[in-house]
């Protein structure tokens, strides 16, 4: 038995390290300037640690725009996502209604759905609309990624959060709307901060609908897509690496929700 | 004010009343319902209207157009390769690793995050890090020069070295994308009672019987689910590509982007859509249908 059990605790031991050590050696690469991104053979340690070399990397010429309207697309995408998703998940948890389970199950249709793909055809209306090239144009179809899950992750919070409570409070003379506010929407917070967090990241990591809906007023994702053949190695790696560090905190921040989130998505 | 008219007047404010709450469900999904009208209806339909329309009026100018394409042949060659040899592979790491992680006792929550990291890299990221890995003067080549088996900096990524391009890409996306599979298989794996392991363990299975008797046919759901989600992604699988591989492993999604950014024809983008999406849609298909709920069995 305790065999097994060491063998269980390697295959942990190697998983994790899987996962980590690739993270590890772009950051290497991307602090360690260009003389270990040429290096040969590639020392496994820091080379005296630069980070010259990443602040270089963010004063080449449109990086920081690129940053911040990544940013900017995020911050609008999490908006739309709890302002449209949250209503609805609400529905679902608390009315028993016709056309319920149709309407769960176009949402959970969109996720069986290649999303991004649809950034074609809206590049075309987009131009009608004086939407192309603009945070908002990418943040509306971003939201229609991340809306789907924000749906779904407040449907089995408000469900979590006893209907006797916000019953309670109609007893005690709140209105239908104060009731929610004072009573379900606190409970409900922590949560919803968690679906809006995941918005985020699912906005900040998208690729190809960003690069197809943008010419100069690129994301971060789509500006390094389109650097990619003609920027040196290193510079690269620092975007990669700036791409990835946000990404990782926010994980970190939610990880106890992840699981709750995919549970629920997958009935 | 006679009584009468009082209670008339009550009931009919009841009745209104209730009214208002029978049509606060659709209210609350009305914005969201209209959003994905317009957002995932309208084009979706437009992508299928541009894919038949040429110059001339309909037909199927733009899959003729596709069809003639040089690297079609190699588009489709490619991306089925890839999704059918990540997609299994990353079932049996994910089912490994919740395995595992069943018995772990001390530092879960640790190895749960850590294992989970990967679902906040961007494909363009992933694909940036195994290109550190993998490039000439990588960090895999030099391991390979201090166990000896290379002398000097050797190309794993370009035109003549499809092989092991192809597994740089595969590395990649196994790197990046198991973790949904394994996310998904521990929301599975929580809702199996851990009694069900218990009480066959009892009756003497080996702890393969147990996993391949028990764990497995209980989990058949979420591995439906985490196989639809995944096929369907990995039909989308873009940056990774274009960051290890550039033109050298043209996949249906790059072709579509290719058209529609570099020849500006949208109808032959549109083509690549609708046969992307026609596959995905099959894919899903059969999905639901191998892995439905067998006959006598609770949901």
């Amino acid at each position: 038995m305790t065999g097994r059990r060491a063998l269980y605790v390697a295959g942990v031991v190697v998983v994790c390290a899987w996962t980590v050590v690739p993270i590890y050696l772009l950051a290497l690469g991307a602090l360690g300037g260009s003389k270990t991104v040429y290096a040969w053979p590639k020392p496994f340690l820091p080379v005296g640690f630069a980070a010259e070399n990443f602040t270089a990397f963010l004063h080449i010429a449109g990086i920081w725009p690129a940053m911040l309207r990544s940013v900017e697309v995020a911050l609008m995408c999490m908006a739309f996502s709890i302002a449209l998703g949250a209503p609805a998940g609400y529905a679902l948890a608390r009315y028993a209604f016709r056309g319920a389970t149709v309407y769960r199950l176009v949402i959970l249709l969109t996720r069986a759905f290649p999303v991004g793909i649809l950034a074609l055809p809206l590049a075309v209306s987009y131009v009608r609309l004086g939407l192309y090239d603009t945070p908002l144009g990418v943040a509306l179809i971003h939201t229609a990624l991340a809306m789907p899950f924000a749906v779904l992750i407040s449907a089995s919070l408000f469900l979590g959060i006893p209907r006797e409570l916000e019953e309670a409070a109609w007893v005690f003379g709140c209105s239908g709307a104060g009731a929610f506010r004072r009573i379900v929407l606190p409970l409900a917070l922590p949560g919803i901060a968690a679906a809006a967090i995941f918005a985020f990241v699912i906005s900040w990591n998208e690729v190809f609908a960003a690069t197809v809906l943008t010419v100069r007023n690129k994301t971060l994702t789509a500006y390094l897509l389109s650097v990619l053949s003609e920027s040196p190695l290193q510079t690269q790696l620092a975007g990669g690496l700036l791409l990835i560090l946000p990404s990782v905190f926010f994980i970190f921040l939610v990880r106890r929700y992840l699981f709750a989130m995919w549970g629920i998505a997958s009935r | 004010m006679s009584i009468a008219t009082a209670a008339a007047t009550e009931t009919a404010a009841a009745r209104r009343r209730g009214l208002t709450v029978a049509a606060r469900p659709y209210l609350l999904i009305a914005p969201s319902l209209v959003f994905l009208l317009l957002l995932f209806l309208v084009p979706l339909l437009q992508t299928i209207a541009l894919a038949f329309h040429t110059g001339a009026g309909p037909g199927f100018g733009n899959f003729a157009a596709m069809l003639d394409d040089l690297d079609f042949n190699a588009a489709v060659r490619d991306t089925f390769a890839l999704v059918i040899v990540v997609v299994p592979l990353q079932l049996a790491l994910a089912l490994g690793m919740s395995m595992m992680l069943r018995h772990l006792r001390r530092g879960r929550d640790l190895v749960l995050w850590i294992w989970s990291i990967p679902l906040g890299i961007s494909d363009l990221a992933a694909g940036l890090v195994w290109l550190a890995i993998l490039t000439d003067k990588g960090y895999l080549n030099t391991v390979l020069f201090h166990l000896g088996a290379i002398a000097r900096p050797q190309s794993w990524l370009t035109y003549e070295t499809p092989f092991t391009l192809f597994l740089a890409i595969l590395a990649a996306e196994m790197w990046r994308a198991t973790a949904i599979v394994f996310v998904i298989l521990v929301a599975g794996v929580q809702l199996v009672p851990r009694e069900f392991e218990e009480a066959a363990s009892v009756f003497g299975a080996t702890p393969w019987q147990r996993f391949r008797r028990v764990t497995l046919p209980l989990l058949r759901p979420s591995i439906q689910t985490a196989l639809i989600l995944r096929t369907v992604l990995a039909f989308e699988t873009f940056a990774v590509v274009l960051a290890i591989g550039g033109r050298n492993f043209p996949v249906l999604i790059s072709q579509a982007f290719e058209w529609q950014n570099a020849e500006q024809n949208y109808g032959v983008a549109a083509a690549y859509a609708v046969l992307i999406m026609a596959i995905t849609l099959a894919a899903t298909l059969v999905f639901l249908i191998a892995l439905r709920p067998r006959a006598g069995e609770a949901t």
